[in-house]
């Protein structure tokens, strides 16, 4: 694990660019005007108190959220709600949940290798291989025959990762993936997503896990009533944040 | 059990509390309702020639009480397993001899079974496997218009299952039988009742897929849309499979009940068991003989579907219980 941070995010082409997002459930307004830009290789932690619309703004990137106004453009594809543009931007947006959601009924393996047979269009050994490839890099190889239910969380949500990087997305996203996990379990989880970023994927993180966002992020961003209050790489977010709330924030997740 | 405690609960039976309030209870109703001049009252006299009247009663009391209460005392003895069986078998002996206890003249079933299982079976076999298939695939069709975006669809779904659920089976069968002729449409008895049977069926059963696609946690939709799948692989590779454990219990009781439902079929003539039993007995004034004929097959019949849901069952658990 001896990756370099990779170069400078800026330069690099954008692959989310969200411009002017604005979403309401019915008359309150969960996002107020997010303009962002994620670059490809960049690592964004996105952290808020709860109910701050962080989880809401990721959940538009695929579209498990729709929006009134704004632009939302993921590898310079424009999200609409058409199902074609929709599926194509699902095959580019890998998606990791707080509460795991594996297929119960399948096997680790068959959770792997079930979506890359069908959306991927992969044989059913190809996908068995290239399933047990991302297994093993999630260090899971032993457990493919088992159950979900068989599994520790921390092992469930590796598996999960495991089951949206086997897709090879463009840009990964994760709502708050460490949440419902055992505090024991919290860190094989987060050696994954290190993993992960120093292979230079792209990623989005909603997360509590500010020791991770220091480790990895490029750039933390704090939002709070769905609007994005501040932001900056973890060297000055962390040391020298400007607006109040991000400080009294800060305060009380930092113990 | 389904849910196992950590405690050992003394077994009810073994409690004096619950034991002798019960045997009393037994002696007591025997007692109360004359136990004497029953069929057992009958082979107590055999034993007990001198006993008559209220002696007699009393005595037939004793006799089953103690019978009942060593019964209990040899069963609390067994395994779990072997006390179900046991008890099952034991209370299937005692509804045998109830029917053995009408004198039946098995020289007249004899004669009349073949005829009953190869044309009567057969035929309700015949009704209810088509029914069950067609009802199924109407109930799949129905639970997905239901929770459709198409207004049309579930206009027609909810319209479906409000009316063949709000007519009684016997009057969906008539209807079809007398009412389609109206239009120009004469329909054959075992079509007419294959219809009925699927409509009906499929109506209730429209709700239980229903509700068992409902069941499954929208986190299950939105991984395996999230993952890139479409709309029909998502409801039939992790949707359905899930709902499953849900649907199966209350689905294997639709079919059971149907299968004795086919028998009302027989009101227009189709020579399905009911009919048969009904008429075959006729001639001979042996309609017991018939009757008692058709519902061991009928039993027997549903403790075949009651096994197969078992098996089904199982299988759709495997992944949960581990």
């Amino acid at each position: 694990m001896t990756f370099a941070k990779a170069p400078a995010a800026e330069t690099a082409a954008p692959t989310i660019e969200i411009t002017g997002l604005n979403k309401w459930y019915g008359s309150l307004q969960v996002l107020h005007d997010i303009n962002l830009t994620i670059a490809q290789g960049e690592r964004l932690v996105i952290c808020g108190p709860s109910g701050s619309g962080k989880s809401t703004l990721i959940r538009t990137i695929n579209a498990l959220e729709g929006f009134q106004n704004g632009q939302i453009k993921v590898a310079g594809i424009t999200l609409n709600r058409d199902q074609q543009v929709v599926e194509d931007i699902r095959r580019k947006v890998g998606m990791v949940f707080q509460q795991f959601n594996l297929f119960p009924h399948l096997t680790v393996l068959e959770n792997c290798a079930l979506p890359l047979r069908l959306v991927r269009g992969l044989s059913a050994a190809e996908a068995r291989d290239r399933a047990m490839h991302y297994l093993s890099k999630v260090r899971i190889p032993e457990q493919a025959l088992k159950y979900p239910a068989q599994l520790s969380g921390g092992q469930q949500q590796r598996v999960a990762i495991a089951r949206a990087v086997a897709m090879q997305p463009e840009v990964m996203l994760f709502d708050e993936p460490t949440s419902a996990l055992d505090p024991e379990m919290v860190k094989e989880v987060l050696d994954v997503m290190v993993t992960l970023a120093e292979e230079g994927m792209t990623m989005a993180v909603v997360t509590h896990e500010m020791g991770f966002a220091r480790q990895v992020a490029d750039r933390v961003i704090f939002m709070d009533a769905g609007r994005i209050v501040e932001q900056g790489p973890p060297s000055t977010f962390f040391t020298a944040p400007k607006s109040e709330r991000t400080k009294a924030f800060l305060q009380q997740v930092l113990h | 059990m389904h849910f196992r405690d950590n405690i050992d609960y003394p077994p009810m039976l073994t409690r004096p509390t619950v034991f002798v309030p019960l045997l009393t209870a037994i002696f007591g109703g025997l007692w109360w309702f004359q136990a004497g001049n029953s069929a057992i009252g009958r082979l107590v006299l055999g034993m007990a020639p001198w006993a008559e009247g209220n002696p007699l009663n009393l005595l037939t009391a004793a006799f089953v009480t103690v019978l009942v209460g060593f019964n209990i005392f040899v069963v609390m003895r067994l395994p779990l397993r072997q006390q179900v069986w046991l008890v099952w078998g034991e209370l299937a002996a005692l509804i045998l001899l109830f029917f053995y206890s009408f004198d039946l003249s098995f020289a007249f079933i004899q004669r009349k079974i073949g005829f009953l299982i190869t044309q009567g079976l057969v035929t309700t076999l015949y009704i209810s496997a088509v029914s069950i298939a067609i009802a199924t695939v109407l109930a799949l069709m129905g639970a997905v218009a239901k929770l459709s975006s198409n207004g049309i669809a579930q206009g027609i779904a909810h319209f479906y299952t409000s009316l063949f659920r709000g007519l009684p089976l016997l009057m969906q069968i008539y209807m079809i039988y007398l009412g389609l002729p109206q239009l120009g449409y004469v329909v054959d008895a075992v079509p007419t009742g294959i219809a009925a049977l699927s409509l009906c069926y499929g109506a209730y059963m429209t709700e239980i897929f229903r509700a068992g696609i409902e069941s499954i946690p929208k986190g299950q939709w939105e991984a395996a849309r999230a993952l890139g799948m479409r709309p029909t692989s998502v409801m039939t590779r992790i949707i359905l499979p899930q709902s499953m454990r849900v649907i199966i219990p209350p689905t294997g009781n639709q079919f059971i009940s149907m299968l004795k439902d086919s028998s009302l079929v027989s009101v227009v003539g189709v020579w399905e068991l009911m009919y048969l039993a009904r008429t075959q007995g006729q001639t001979e004034f042996r309609h017991i003989e018939m009757m008692v004929t058709a519902s061991l097959i009928y039993w027997l019949m549903s403790i075949v579907l009651e096994l197969a849901q078992k098996r089904i069952e199982t299988h759709f658990n495997k992944a949960a219980t581990r």
